[in-house]
This record gives C-alpha cells, structure tokens and sequence, in this order.
C-alpha cells in the first residue's frame, strides 16, 4: 500500500506496528462486542435450560407474549415522544437562550442532570412524584393551582346528626338536605358533625340568622355550622358562640326539582337565598360541598407512569439537545438573520425560514441520538416504576435483564431480545457510518 | 418614477416597524427572560428537593413537604449523613472509586493508542477497521451482559471488580477511538514527519509529540468516561457481588422499601452525585467539547 499512498508514507512506520499499537483495543473490542453478538445470535435460538434448540420460537414469543408486547409498545411511546420532544425543547430553549444575558448560566443549569446518575435522578423524581401532596412536589403544585382556581375548600366528612331531631338530612346520593321545606322570609338551621373541631378553630364563630332581623321577604336565610363545642357542652341543634361557621359551602334553593337559587355560606356560616318568589323550598347542599380534596395526580400509577418516567427522562437530557443545538446556532452565519431582519422579516419568519433549516443536520444529529439512547432506556424505568406497576412500565432493555437475571432465568429469550435490541439500532450504525463518510470526504 | 417615489415611502414604513419592532422586543424580551427562569427553577427544584430531603429527619420527611424548609430552617439536620458515613454504605463509595479511575485510565491510554494507529499508521483494511469501531459505537450493552457473564464464570472473575472494569473499558472503547481519532488526525502532519525524520521511534512520538498535544481531546475523554462510569447501574447490576457493589447497586438494593428509607436513600443518591456534579462544572468546558466531537451514543 506504500506504492498507494505515494511519497509520503515514505517516512511512515511499518504497518506491524500498527497491529501492537492496536492490539489491546482491538481484544477488548473483540472478546467484549463482537463474540458477545456471535454468541447471542446462537444463544438465542435456544430455551432457558441451553440445551434445547427452539428455533426462532423465542422470537416468536416476543411477539406474542402480552408482557414483552406491552414492552414493544412502551418503547414506541418512548421513541415517538422523547426525542422529538427533547429536540424541540432544545430548539427552543438554544434560540431564546441567545437573547438573555445569563445564558451560561441558564445552560449549566440545565446541563446539569446530564452529570447526575440515572439512579440518583430516579430517586430525585420518586420523590417529586409522591403521591402524598404534603411530600411530592409534583402534587403539591398541582394542587396549589386547582384550589386557587376551583372556589371553596371542601369539607369531606362533614354530615348531620343521624336522628330524628336534626334539622336536616344526609340523602342516598350524599347531598344535605333541610328536613322541614322553607318558604321566603324563613331562616333555616343545617348543623353539621363529623369534622374535627381542630380543623376550623380559625374560622369565625357561628351567627344564626333570625327572621326578625333582616331575612327579607325574597330570601331565605340561615347557617351551616359545625354544631360541635370543643371539650363539650353545648345546646345541640342550637347555634351556641363557641360553635364555628363553615364557610364557603355551596347552598341551593330547590322547587320542583329545579334550583331555583344558589349562594355560599359568609365566614360566620350565614347565607341567604335571594330572589325567591313566594312558594316551599327544599333547601339543600350539594354533595360537592363534601368531596374529598383534589389530592393530585397518581403519577407512579399504571396509566400515567410512562409519561412520568419520560418526562424524568426529558430533565435529564434536554440539556444535551440544547448545548448541541447552541453550538450549531453559533456557526449560523449572523449576516443572513441580519439581511433577513432588515428585510422586514418577523422573528418568526426568521426563525422558520432560516435558523430551522440552516441547523437540520445538528436537529437530526441530536434528535437520532436520543433515538438510539431511548430504545435503550433502562434505569430511569428500573428506578422510577414501584415494583407493582413495572410490568405496565416495561421496555425492552429492562425486559432483557429481568428476563436474563432479575429472576426470569430464561437467558435464551434474554439473548433474542438483546438480538432483537441490536437489529433496531442498526439502522442508526448505518446512519452514523455514512455520515463519517461523508464528513471525512 | 413610481419606483422612485416608493422607495421613501418604504424607508419610512421600515422605520416605523423599527420602533414598533424595538417595542415588541422590549416586551418580549421581558416574557423570554421570564419564561427562562420559570425553566431553570423546574429544572433546579427537583435536586433541590433531593438536598433537602437529605437534611431532614423521618418524622418531617413524614409530616410536611420539603419546601416548609424556606420558613423553618431549623429542620435541617446531617444525621441522616453521619448514620449513611457509619454504616456499610462507605465501601460501596470505595468500590465506585476503584471501579471508575482505572476504567477511565485504561480507557485513555488503551483507545489513545488505537486511535494513533487508525490516524498515523498505514496499514492495510485501516479504513475497514474503523469503520467497524464507528459501527460499534451504538450497540447496546444488553448484547454483552450473558456472554460476558458467562465468559467471566468460566475464568472465575464474576463478582469482581476487575470483570466491572474490563466491561467499561471494552464497552467505552468505540466512543474513546473515536475521538481521539478524529483530534489526532486533525495534528499537522509535519509535526510528525519531523520527528520522524530525526529518527524517533513511534512510540515516543506518540508519547511525546501526539499525546500531550492531545490534551483537551484527553481531558474531554476522560470526563466523559468517568461519569459513565461512575453512573453506571446496569453493568454493576450484573456483573458486580455485594462486597464488590459500587454505590449506584447499593442505592438500587434499597428501592424497594423507598417509602420508608428515605433517609438513606435521599443523602446516599446525593453523595454519589455530588463529586460528578463537581467535576463537571469544573470541567464543562472540556465535556462540552467531547459531547461536540462525537453525539453518537
């Protein structure tokens, strides 16, 4: 090849050298990847026990198994979403990290997962997940959002005295309803029990609506209140000054089966039904009033689990999308923004038109790597899903090593699945094969 | 002369756009600077939330979330660390060094010589070769996980430390050739043939002239290999027995009982995250720089 290569390998050394310079990587590389592959392909034409030649049956049973399906379809969750999702967010954050001045500050802080274990970020998100809104951070925001939007607190629990001498009713479909019908000008009592004192001792104690003063000819008044005394005593039935209103509740006037008005309850517990022509009423409290709070979303549950364990997945890696993407970003030449700019262009337009294609082979770039690096994925799913909902978590590469050692101890399906693991990527050698052609061109 | 007359109308139009375009920028880069900083707090609260649960006792780990920290300061506490310091977690933090440093060295030094006879050494089916390490480059781990298990039983390493290793080395090698190929051959030749010319022998040009001025490649290198390492579950998983168990095996052995071992699952997944998280920002650049030179993994 000396002749080939013309004078200047000349100086070159001989190529004997080169097999010592290469020898050490070349039997890693050897023993470790290529007789692994060799040995798979055999294996996994093989049963559990090794001895049993089966064919492609282990093939086979990927494909029709119910558990390694569900991994199947779990992997192309995690393929259509992830990466395309990861990009984007990486466009995204690297085009407008161009218009702050703490950009590298910003761009550590989301590289930063990037240096973290997938273990250590499995158990940062368990914890963000939890489903106790006290302790999951998660939770917790999202329960902050809905009771900000979403008007009164409920009071789950809460109900009225089961005899005959309460003033109102607990009905089968969980609504409270008053047991005497009330007309306009009427005040009506709905003592309530079951919730501990200790959860309303800030509320403003109760006010009884009297007829005499004030319930006017139109309306319907009265008090929702918890008819408990802390320690004891009290009249029951009877709106006593140490008793605390209930506030916020939800009460509506209803004739006919039809409401016919609706308020809430004031702080002190009063309210008053306006606008009522002459007539009988039932006055009621819907069962929304006692509904357990919003406590969140189940997001170690079996239906959101994948998602949640891809969005753990978009936290660590949408760092990687956007350090990549800034770098291509940064050779767009300025001059065509800038012509474009002064052409009248909205940033948009800009955006759409020049930045995206000019960085369609860094997009692809980043976007085939998290291809390959999801069809992988194996901690965050082995650390994230809680035992009980795994099977419903699974993919592929987690599949392989339960099935191969975490407890399956079938190493012949083991093997077809790692072969099966193998094929998908091979698209992506050829892919990388051709680009380092072209790019040595 | 229509054209003519146009062209101030245009000028004027462009200049209007110009203010009412500057005013948008305005506004607009007031909801970009928001908007970032509403990211990076999503994406600091979760570690966050880690350190803080960290410093916390059961019982407020029980009670309240861990943001009530911001208002009670005084929960915090580094019992759950000393507990964690005291206990058997130490070696496995050992283990995590002896696995990792040799890995990283063995790495550098192994694929650095390689990569010198892929960029400076002719030989035939040179092209071929690499072409195969690139190919390499992508497959998954799974592939090796019950040869190599099996391979090690019969020559008695399962368990061990050295099997772990020797799987990172081999399985780090393609990315490894890879870079460092493509710094070296970016070297000017002529640095080369002058040594070569003054007769040195190859090794010592490799040692002398590509090696040190390889040195950021090298340093990309390795700080890419060593959080590789030392992150690894999967490998350890497998391959690794309990005395041998680097930390992220001996975190993961506790998962099981999560809800009622934070306090040694929160401080444990924070020490082995903090001397990576150190390193990378010390060395961000260089990693930076590896990620650039080859994001095919």
């Amino acid at each position: 090849m000396t002749e080939r290569k013309g004078p200047r390998a000349r100086l070159g050394p001989s190529p004997t050298l080169a097999v010592l310079f290469l020898l050490p990587a070349l039997l890693l590389l050897g023993v470790w990847m290529v007789y692994p592959v060799i040995y798979s392909i055999f294996r996994s034409l093989y049963d559990a026990t090794g001895e049993r030649f089966v064919g492609l049956g282990n093939y086979g049973s990927i494909f029709t198994d119910s558990a390694t399906l569900t991994t199947i379809r779990n992997n192309i969750i995690w393929v259509v979403v992830a990466p395309l999702v990861v990009t984007v967010l990486g466009l995204i954050f690297a085009v407008l990290t161009e218009r702050i001045r703490w950009a590298t500050a910003f761009k550590l802080v989301l590289f930063m997962p990037m240096a973290v274990s997938l273990l250590a970020a499995g158990v940062i998100f368990r914890l963000v997940y939890e489903q106790d809104p006290d302790k999951g951070v998660a939770n917790a925001v999202l329960t902050t959002v809905h009771d900000t939007f979403s008007a009164g607190q409920g009071y789950p629990g809460a109900r009225p005295r089961e005899n005959d001498q309460s003033p109102a009713v607990a009905q089968q479909d969980g609504t409270v309803t008053v047991r005497q019908p009330a007309r306009p000008g009427q005040a009506v009592l709905i003592p309530l029990v079951g919730l501990p004192p200790d959860s309303v001792k800030d509320a403003p104690p109760a006010t009884a609506v009297a007829p005499a003063d004030g319930v006017a000819a139109d309306a319907i008044g009265g008090t929702v209140w918890l008819d408990v005394v802390r320690g004891g005593g009290g009249t029951v039935n009877q709106v006593d000054p140490q008793e605390k209103g209930l506030a916020g509740i939800t009460v509506e006037a209803v004739s006919d089966g039809q409401v016919k008005a609706t308020t809430e309850t004031a702080a002190d517990g009063t309210f008053h039904l306006t606008g009522l022509p002459a007539g009988s009423y039932t006055v009621r409290l819907p069962q929304s009033n006692f509904a357990a709070p919003f406590n969140g979303l189940t997001w170690l549950g079996p239906t959101l689990i994948t998602p949640a364990i891809i969005g753990a997945y978009i936290w660590v890696w949408a760092g990687f999308a956007m350090v990549l993407i800034a770098a291509g970003l940064s050779a767009v030449p300025r001059d065509a923004l800038e012509a474009a700019r002064i052409d009248g262009a909205t940033e948009w337009q800009v955006f759409r038109r020049i930045t995206v294609p000019l960085l369609a082979p860094v997009l692809l770039v980043v976007f085939v790597t998290m291809v390959i690096n999801v069809l992988k994925v194996f901690d965050l799913v082995f650390i994230i899903a809680p035992g009980s909902v795994q099977p419903q978590a699974n993919v592929i590469a987690l599949e392989m090593w339960r099935v191969s050692f975490g407890g399956g101890n079938n190493q012949g399906m083991g093997s077809a699945l790692a072969i099966f693991l193998l094929v998908l990527v091979v698209p992506f050698m050829i892919f990388n094969i051709r680009r380092f052609r072209r790019d040595e061109r | 002369m229509t054209t003519v007359a146009a062209e101030p109308r245009q000028q004027a139009a462009g200049i209007e756009r110009g203010l009412a375009g500057r005013l948008l920028d305005r506004i607009g880069g007031g909801v970009v600077q928001v908007f970032l900083v509403l990211v990076a707090v999503f994406w600091l609260v979760p570690t966050l939330g880690l350190l803080v649960v960290s410093m916390r006792d059961d019982t407020a780990n029980n009670s309240s979330g861990w943001w009530t920290f911001f208002t009670k300061p005084a929960q915090i506490t580094f019992e759950n660390y000393s507990n964690l310091l005291t206990s058997g977690f130490t070696s496995s933090f050992w283990n995590t060094i002896l696995i990792t440093v040799p890995a990283t060295l063995l790495i550098i030094f192994i694929a650095a010589m390689a990569a010198y006879a892929f960029a400076w050494i002719e030989f035939p089916g040179r092209d071929t070769v690499f072409l195969l390490v690139i190919a390499l480059l992508v497959v998954p781990i799974q592939i090796a996980l019950i040869p190599i298990a099996k391979l090690y039983g019969t020559f008695g390493i399962f368990g061990s430390i050295v099997s772990v290793v020797l799987f990172h080395v081999a399985f780090g090698l393609p990315f490894a050739i890879f870079l460092l190929r493509n710094f070296f051959v970016g070297i000017p030749r002529e640095l080369l043939e002058a040594a070569r010319m003054d007769g040195a022998p190859e090794w010592r040009i490799f040692a002398t002239v590509v090696f040190p001025l390889a040195k950021p490649a090298v340093a990309s290198l390795g700080i890419f290999q060593f959080l590789w390492v030392w992150n690894d579950l999967l490998v350890a998983l497998v391959f690794a027995d309990t005395q041998n168990q680097p930390m992220t095996k001996a975190l993961q052995s506790q998962m099981r009982q999560f809800g009622t071992n934070v306090d040694i699952l929160a401080p444990g997944a924070f020490l082995s995250l903090i001397i990576p998280l150190v390193l990378f920002f010390a060395f961000q650049r260089y990693f930076v720089q590896g990620l650039l030179a080859g994001s095919v993994k």
